[in-house]
């Protein structure tokens, strides 16, 4: 069901996959293959990853594509995708393989499109990536 | 997932912000966990309710659900709050701690939500009946539903709770449907269980096995035929803290029991590993314990008794907080228990416990009976810890 591509002319790849929350935005990803633990993991003033030892330490999430396998940690992790939201440093959109509850509520309060469901290791870091939340897909623009 | 019409005008904001909000929570969840439908539940409770543990985020979150017009349509209670909304001065609570708190609890109030704060809703006038389905939040009290109660709810985290007192609805899933209620490994006790303590060394040594395992199968409990109330709450708190459980049966305990044959997957659990668990969870020496709590769960009205009794005409030694829910004070209050402990100089901690309240650091070593507590006091508050019975937890607070 995930990872069919689009047939059409665009350059572009299409990924489709299953919508968490709706809403559209475009950013450049920023890409982990590891989970993300938003409470204790990401600093909610800076948008920060702190985790010792993650592959995106010192990294910011603020207005990029966040694309990771799935969330982990606490429940609370939720209140910091929306204090960061508060902050204006949440990511644009979230990308995940399998997404959680901490991190679909957490994009449900902070206002995020967030999709999962594709195959995201398709998603090399910095590509700009085109997140359509209603449909459930992420289009990697190469054109 | 299907939406009758209300639900989708829900969803689409025609009945308020914060209904939107809840109804897009619940069908999130609905669709991560394959859920075909929303079922109505008869009450909720409310976890994320400690300043200590929600910051500023979790309470800009809960005012702007207030503001947004959010408004309970079936009862609600909450979880315990990081300090007594009453008499959090007299346990050196900080004022910039208390006016958060303080914010938390009224945003909960403007939206209906019962001020009860306890992680024993079943003693405190939420009471499900058998076979209701209920969103529960506070991995204790889902336990309880579900297994002593016969209740069926997930375990929620603050905002799916929220999102279901709201809405007065939860993802059909889980612990909803008879398939996944049904044991998978049989626990045969082959040791003498005595006070509440016990029930917390066979809760740590259950949990503890179904974590190592992996997956984790509904245990099937074959044990003595009569723990009481008080067993069976401590028993909850630490199968769902160690082990993540949702739910157990107990042969000729559990009302859900008998519906089953004992699973063919066994284990034992001896003498030998019970008190394996309990040295476990001491690495503190009487002399070196400053603290000692008993409450974790909320205590029933007759542990506040048995304190009292223990207490009376004696002086404590050691800071003691008795924890339990405004209820079960305010009857205590009337037939003289709080005179006999407040006299002892042991403090009621109402409303309140010693896992969510702002201690870190305030103690070295705590003493109690319970395994969650001893849990949560190494791991979140950097107490050593003295895993005593019900009983010789108060002697240790009468011990100089």
């Amino acid at each position: 069901m995930s990872g069919r591509l689009s047939a059409g002319t665009s350059p572009n790849t299409l990924l489709r996959g299953r919508t968490i929350h709706p809403g559209r935005a475009e950013g450049e990803a920023l890409v982990s293959r590891m989970g993300i633990s938003f409470f204790g993991g990401v600093d909610p003033e800076t948008g920060i990853v702190v985790e010792k030892g993650h592959d995106l330490e010192g990294r910011c999430v603020a207005g990029r594509v966040l694309v990771f396998p799935a969330g982990k940690g606490s429940t609370v992790g939720s209140y910091t995708l929306y204090r960061l939201s508060k902050a204006g440093k949440a990511p644009a959109a979230i990308l995940n393989a399998d997404c959680e509850p901490i991190t679909a509520v957490g994009c449900i309060l902070a206002g995020i499109p967030c999709v999962d469901r594709l195959p995201i290791d398709r998603i090399a870091a910095g590509v700009r990536v085109r997140v359509d939340g209603d449909d459930g897909t992420a289009e990697i623009v190469t054109g | 997932m299907i939406l009758t019409s209300e639900e989708q005008s829900m969803i689409s904001g025609g009945l308020g912000k914060s209904s939107q909000t809840a109804m897009q929570i619940l069908a999130a969840l609905g669709r991560i966990y394959g859920a075909e439908r929303l079922i109505p539940v008869r009450s909720v409770q409310i976890a994320g309710v400690s300043y200590d543990n929600l910051g500023d985020a979790g309470l800009e979150w809960l005012a702007e659900m207030a503001d947004g017009g959010g408004y309970v349509r079936v009862p609600a209670t909450l979880n315990p709050a990081g300090m007594d909304l009453e008499n959090w001065r007299a346990l050196g609570i900080p004022a910039d701690f208390a006016e958060p708190q303080l914010r938390v609890i009224e945003a909960f109030t403007r939206m209906g939500v019962t001020p009860t704060c306890t992680c024993t809703p079943y003693l405190a006038g939420n009471l499900p009946a058998f076979g209701d389905s209920v969103a529960w939040a506070e991995s204790s009290a889902v336990c309880y539903a579900n297994s002593v109660i016969g209740a069926r709810t997930n375990r929620e985290g603050g905002p799916s709770a929220l999102a279901a007192a709201l809405t007065g609805r939860t993802p059909e899933y889980g612990m909803h449907l008879e398939a996944n209620r049904r044991p998978g490994v049989t626990v045969e006790v082959r040791a003498r269980l005595g006070d509440t303590a016990d029930f917390g060394a066979l809760g740590k040594v259950i949990g503890d096995r179904l974590e190592t395992a992996g997956q984790k199968p509904i245990p099937w409990i074959a044990g003595p035929d009569s723990p009481g109330t008080e067993q069976l709450k401590s028993l909850c708190a630490s199968i769902a803290t160690f082990g993540g459980a949702a739910m157990f049966h107990w042969r000729n305990v559990t009302p859900e029991a008998g519906k089953y044959d004992p699973p063919d997957e066994h284990i034992a659990v001896t003498e030998r590993e019970l008190r394996a668990a309990r040295d476990s969870l001491t690495d503190a020496s009487a002399a070196e314990t400053d603290f000692v709590s008993l409450g974790c769960p909320h205590l029933t009205l007759a542990e506040v008794e048995r304190i009292a009794g223990l207490l009376d005409g004696r002086r404590v030694a050691k800071e003691f907080w008795i924890t339990t829910s405004r209820p079960v004070k305010r009857e205590a209050d009337r037939r003289g228990y709080s005179e006999i402990i407040e006299r002892s100089g042991a403090k009621f901690a109402v409303d309140t416990c010693c896992v969510v309240a702002p201690i870190r650091g305030r103690f070295q070593a705590m003493a109690t009976d319970s395994a969650k507590a001893c849990y949560y006091a190494a791991s979140k508050n950097r107490f050593r810890t003295r895993f005593l019975d019900f009983d010789a937890a108060v002697m240790e607070a009468l011990a100089g």
